[in-house]
C-alpha cells in the first residue's frame, strides 16, 4: 500500500470558510494512543505480523538456542517455501474479496499430471513442467470463469472444484505417488541444494522468494495490480470507472492457478516425489498465512509482504514449539488463536475514521 | 449568474425526441434536451418523471428506443457507458463511486492509470505514481480543494463530501465535453453539499458545461443557469432561476400548473 502518512483530519475543504465550529474543534482533537495505533496499522497492515514474527523469534530462541541456528532456519525456509508460494495465489484471490479452497487440489493435480507424464510417457522434464503450469493455469481459469460467468460465490465454486480437481488427480494416477527416481532430474531440480555459509537452501526457496518479489512488483506498480485492489475494494466503483471487473477476476484466478502449477514443481523437489497426499491442507494453510499476514478477507486491502510474514510465522511456531519440546497440539491451538486475533485486528482497523 | 445559453450558439449536447419504454411503462415520451457551452443545466422532476432515464440515455447506460443524440452537432449512439466516456462525457454518481481503500490519486486515475515514460513504463509497465499524484493534487486544487494535501491518503479516511469532491475532480479532470452529476449531494450533509455546489461553480468557471440532476430545489436554484422540468416522461418546460420562483417550479413539476399558465417574469426562459 502506498499511503505512507495520515495527516491530521482537520482537512476541511477550502470552501468551508475560516469560522471554527464545534465540529472543527472535535475533528482537530488529539488522538488517543489507541487511535494512533489503529491509524498506524491501517496504513501499514504488515506491522502486526512483523511484530508477531519478531516476538516469536525472541521467545523461541530463548526456549531453545538451536531455533536461531542456521540449520534450523534453513529447514524452516525449505518447509515454508511450498505453502508460501501457494499463498501468493491465495493472496491475489483474497484481495479480490474471493477465496480459493481448491488451491492445494490444483497444485496436486498439476503435480501429478506433470510427474506422470514425465515418468510414464517419456515427456522431457522441461515440457512436463510446462504441462504442470498449463494444468494450473487452466484449472484456475475454470474457477474464474465459474465465478464470473455463473456469478457463483468463490467459496462455493472452489469448494466444488476442490473435490473435482482432487478426484481428477487421483483418477489419473490411480492414487499412486510418482517417485523421483522415475522422473527426469529436471522435475526435482527445485530441490537442488545451495549452500550459503551455514545456510542450506534450495532452488525452490529461491523461486518462492523471486515469486514474491515479482508479484509484489506487479501488484504495486502496474495497472493490473491497481485494478485487482479496486475490484476487491469496491467492484461497482471499479466498474463505473471503466474497469472490466470480470476480466480482472478471470485473470486473477488464472494467474493464481499458474502460481499453483509453479508451486507443484517446488513441492516435487521438496518431497522428491509427486504424492497425492501432499499439501492437501494447502487451502487452509494458505488462508491462515494470508489472514495472519494482515490481508483482509473482505478484499482490497493487504499486501504480499504480509503473506510472506504470515507463512514464516506458521513455520516459526512449528519449528520453535517442537524444539521447545511442546506437544504439537499446542502449535495447532496457537495458530488458531492467531488467525482469530488477526481477523479481529483487521475488523478493528477497517473501522478507522478520519 | 451568467448564462450565455441563448447566445452560445450550437449546443454541446442535444437530444431530440428521445423515447424509452420498459414494457408498458413509458420512461421517456419524446424528450428534447439542449446543453449549451459553459452552463449548468439542472434537470428536476418527481420520481418516475424520467430524469434518470433521460440522463442514462445520454451517458450510454441505456439505449433509447427512438430519438437521436447529438454531441457538438455530430450524431452519436452510445452502446455502453464507456462509449460516452470516450466521447468526453463524465458522470458522477450519487453513490460516492470511489474505491475506499485506494488513495486519492489512485481513485482519480482509476481505470486510466498512467505509466512511466521510457522503458520502465513500456517494458516493465511501471505506473507513474509520482506524476499521477502531482496531477491529482493539481486537479483537486483547481476546484478549490487545496486543503487535501496528501494524495496518498486513503479515500476512506475522508468525509463524504471530500469523497464526492474526489469523484467530481475525477470527472472534471477527464471530461472534454461535459459532466453529468446524478444527485451528487443526495448522500451529503448541508455543509458538504455546499462544498460540492461550489465545486460545480468552479467547473462552470472553467467553461465546462454541467448537467445536474437533483431533487433539492434550493441547490438547483443556487447553481443552475437553466432548469429543465421533467414530468411524467415529458419535458414540462425549461425555466431559469430568475424567471420563476421555487414555488412555481414545484407547481409545474407536480402538475399543479403548467408553463403556459405560469409563464414567469421574463420570457427569456426558452
Amino acid at each position: 500500500m502506498e499511503n505512507t502518512t495520515h495527516p491530521d483530519p482537520d482537512v476541511a475543504l477550502a470552501t468551508s470558510g475560516p469560522t471554527t465550529t464545534a465540529a472543527d474543534t472535535f475533528a482537530a482533537r488529539r488522538r488517543s494512543p489507541v487511535q494512533r495505533v489503529q491509524h498506524l496499522l491501517h496504513s501499514h497492515p504488515a506491522i502486526s505480523p512483523l511484530l508477531v514474527l519478531v516476538a516469536s523469534w525472541l521467545v523461541f530462541s530463548q526456549l531453545n538456542s538451536r531455533f536461531a541456528s542456521a540449520g534450523s532456519l534453513s529447514l524452516v525456509l525449505q518447509q515454508a517455501a511450498v505453502i508460501a508460494a501457494l499463498a501468493v495465489g491465495q493472496t491475489l484471490i483474497i484481495l479480490t474479496a474471493g477465496i480459493d479452497l481448491s488451491c492445494g487440489a490444483i497444485a496436486i493435480l498439476a503435480m501429478l499430471v506433470g510427474a506422470k507424464m514425465s515418468a510414464e510417457h517419456g515427456v522431457p522434464g522441461p515440457l512436463a513442467v510446462v504441462i504442470a503450469l498449463a494444468v494450473g493455469l487452466l484449472a484456475g481459469m475454470a474457477n474464474g470463469l465459474l465465478v464470473t460467468r455463473l456469478k457463483l460465490p468463490p467459496f462455493i465454486v472452489t469448494l466444488g472444484t476442490l473435490s473435482v480437481f482432487t478426484a481428477l488427480g487421483l483418477l489419473y494416477t490411480k492414487g499412486q505417488a510418482v517417485q523421483a527416481i522415475d522422473m527426469p532430474d529436471f522435475m526435482t531440480w527445485t530441490g537442488t541444494v545451495i549452500k550459503l555459509g551455514d545456510f542450506v537452501i534450495t532452488y525452490g526457496v529461491v523461486m518462492a522468494v523471486v515469486l514474491y518479489v515479482v508479484m509484489a512488483f506487479v501488484l504495486g506498480q502496474t495497472r493490473w495490480g491497481r485494478h485487482v485492489y479496486a475490484v476487491g475494494n469496491d467492484a461497482e466503483a471499479a466498474r463505473l470507472a471503466g474497469i472490466s471487473v470480470s476480466r480482472v477476476l478471470v485473470s486473477v484466478y488464472a494467474v493464481a492457478g499458474l502460481i499453483y502449477g509453479l508451486t507443484a514443481w517446488i513441492q516435487i523437489g521438496r518431497a522428491d516425489a509427486a504424492s497425492p497426499n501432499a499439501i492437501t491442507d494447502g487451502n487452509l494453510e494458505t488462508i491462515t498465512a494470508v489472514v495472519i499476514g494482515g490481508t483482509s478477507l473482505f478484499g482490497g486491502r493487504g499486501a504480499l509482504v504480509g503473506t510472506a510474514l504470515g507463512a514464516l510465522i506458521v513455520y516459526f511456531f512449528r519449528s520453535g514449539l517442537s524444539l521447545a519440546g511442546v506437544d504439537d497440539q499446542y502449535r495447532i491451538l496457537a495458530i488458531g488463536v492467531l488467525v482469530i486475533a488477526a481477523v479481529a485486528v483487521d475488523q478493528w482497523i477497517r473501522k478507522v475514521r478520519a | 449568474m451568467t448564462s450565455n445559453q441563448s447566445a452560445g450558439g450550437q449546443p454541446v449536447l442535444s437530444a431530440r425526441g428521445l423515447v424509452k419504454t420498459f414494457g408498458r411503462v413509458v420512461g421517456l415520451d419524446g424528450v428534447d434536451l439542449d446543453l449549451y457551452p459553459g452552463e449548468v443545466l439542472a434537470i428536476i422532476g418527481d420520481n418516475g418523471a424520467g430524469k434518470s432515464t433521460l440522463i442514462k440515455c445520454a451517458t450510454g447506460a441505456m439505449i433509447p428506443d427512438a430519438g437521436e443524440i447529438l454531441l457538438d452537432g455530430q450524431h452519436v449512439s452510445f452502446k455502453r457507458p464507456q462509449d460516452a466516456k470516450q466521447a468526453g462525457i463524465e458522470t458522477v454518481y450519487q453513490t460516492l463511486a470511489v474505491a475506499p481503500a485506494l488513495d486519492i490519486a489512485s481513485n482519480l486515475f482509476l481505470g486510466r492509470e498512467r505509466r512511466r515514460p521510457g522503458p520502465l513504463g513500456s517494458v516493465l509497465r511501471v505506473l507513474d505514481h509520482k506524476g499521477m499524484r502531482t496531477d491529482a493534487a493539481k486537479a483537486m486544487s483547481d476546484l478549490g480543494i487545496g486543503t487535501l494535501q496528501n494524495m496518498g491518503q486513503a479515500v476512506e479516511t475522508l468525509s463524504g463530501g471530500q469523497r464526492q469532491a474526489v469523484a467530481v475532480a475525477r470527472a472534471a479532470a477527464f471530461a472534454t465535453k461535459l459532466i453529468v452529476l446524478d444527485e451528487p449531494t443526495a448522500a451529503l450533509g448541508v455543509r458538504e453539499t455546499n462544498q460540492v455546489l461550489s465545486m460545480i461553480e468552479r467547473v462552470r468557471e472553467k467553461g465546462m458545461p454541467v448537467i445536474l440532476i437533483s431533487h433539492n430545489m434550493p441547490n438547483v436554484f443556487q447553481v443552475a443557469d437553466r432548469i429543465q422540468i421533467q414530468r411524467l416522461g415529458r419535458s414540462a418546460g425549461v425555466v431559469t432561476p430568475t424567471s420563476h420562483t421555487m414555488n412555481e417550479v414545484v407547481a409545474i413539476m407536480t402538475g399543479a400548473t403548467t408553463l403556459e399558465e405560469t409563464p414567469g417574469q421574463v420570457a427569456s426562459a426558452t
